[in-house]
């Protein structure tokens, strides 16, 4: 993974199979840290489950026993001077962080949020998910709740739509990194 | 947010053009995007963005493009996969944005199998 967006991307997919009806993202950057939080309402984990999820050979797949989204989401936030957490419990979702030393030479550089965002509506237009990423002082956000209800009853994905999140994230994005 | 106003704009135009939900027309051809980790990973992002753009941009109302999971051949990914009513699955395999829209042009819109980017010639 060559962007910490596209682990995003990866990581909330978990979060859509766990049957989540929502997914919170954050971006949080400050002090030389950016800090990942990836939370939601799905079924959650079990605790022996939840002590392993680290570990690529633990996974809810059948087909082979091998999961790599969350190993490799732990190192690259390791790599880069920073730290990886999960908590989680049967009934009540999940929510991950991970943290990355900004100034660290492995430290991933984001990508295109707005294609992560845009990835994640289209394959899940019935879920809602929430984005947040602030950095010095903006704020660039997304609010699928907000946006289904002034759709009334039009899909998220909607091409146009989705055209729109992907401009609409774009053009944050742009004033955050001003 | 800055521009809900154009979103209900697009709601009403959408209403204005409303075509078949695609899901619901069997004639739909269905363009499945590999998007697991391996997927991601391989580059599956853009690949599914190019798909969607040229399904757009060509105003197919019959094709439906949507994401999987592990297809099963993590070092061929990403794997772009065409079920068109009445014919075979095709899977094209080390998939780009170039290679997937020429996809849906040749094959999708002309019916005509892109031989070269298939599993079959891969393997």
């Amino acid at each position: 993974m060559k962007e910490l967006s596209l682990h995003i991307l990866d990581i909330a997919m978990n979060s859509v199979k766990a049957g989540a009806s929502l997914v919170e993202i954050g971006l949080e950057e400050a002090g030389g840290t950016l800090t990942l939080t990836v939370a939601d309402n799905g079924r959650g984990m079990e605790p022996e489950f939840l002590a392993s999820v680290a570990d690529p050979f633990t996974t809810t797949r059948t087909t082979r026993k091998v999961g790599m989204g969350i190993p490799l989401l732990k190192l690259a936030a390791e790599q880069a001077g920073g730290a990886f957490s999960i908590e989680s419990a049967p009934g009540e979702g999940t929510a991950l962080t991970a943290s990355f030393q900004t100034g660290h030479l492995d430290n991933p550089p984001l990508g295109d949020m707005a294609a992560t965002l845009v990835s994640l509506i289209q394959g899940s237009p019935g879920i809602d998910f929430t984005y947040t990423h602030t950095a010095g002082g903006g704020v660039s956000s997304l609010d699928t709740r907000e946006l289904r209800a002034a759709l009334d009853g039009v899909p998220l994905d909607t091409p146009d739509v989705l055209a729109w999140i992907q401009n609409s994230i774009e053009e944050e994005e742009r004033g955050l990194s001003q | 947010m800055k521009s809900i106003e154009e979103l209900k704009k697009i709601r009403e135009e959408t209403l204005k053009n409303i075509n078949l939900r695609k899901e619901d027309n069997e004639h739909a051809v269905r363009v499945v995007v590999g998007m697991a980790t391996c997927g991601i990973a391989a580059g599956a992002r853009p690949v599914l963005a190019a798909c969607l753009e040229e399904v757009q941009k060509r105003n197919l109302p019959d094709v439906a493009v949507t994401q999987t999971g592990c297809i099963g051949v993590c070092r061929l990914e990403p794997i772009v996969e065409v079920f068109a009513p009445g014919e075979e699955k095709v899977t094209y395999v080390k998939m780009t944005p170039e290679k997937a829209r020429r996809v849906i042009a040749e094959h999708v819109v002309n019916k005509q199998v892109v031989t070269e980017y298939t599993i079959g010639a891969a393997e």
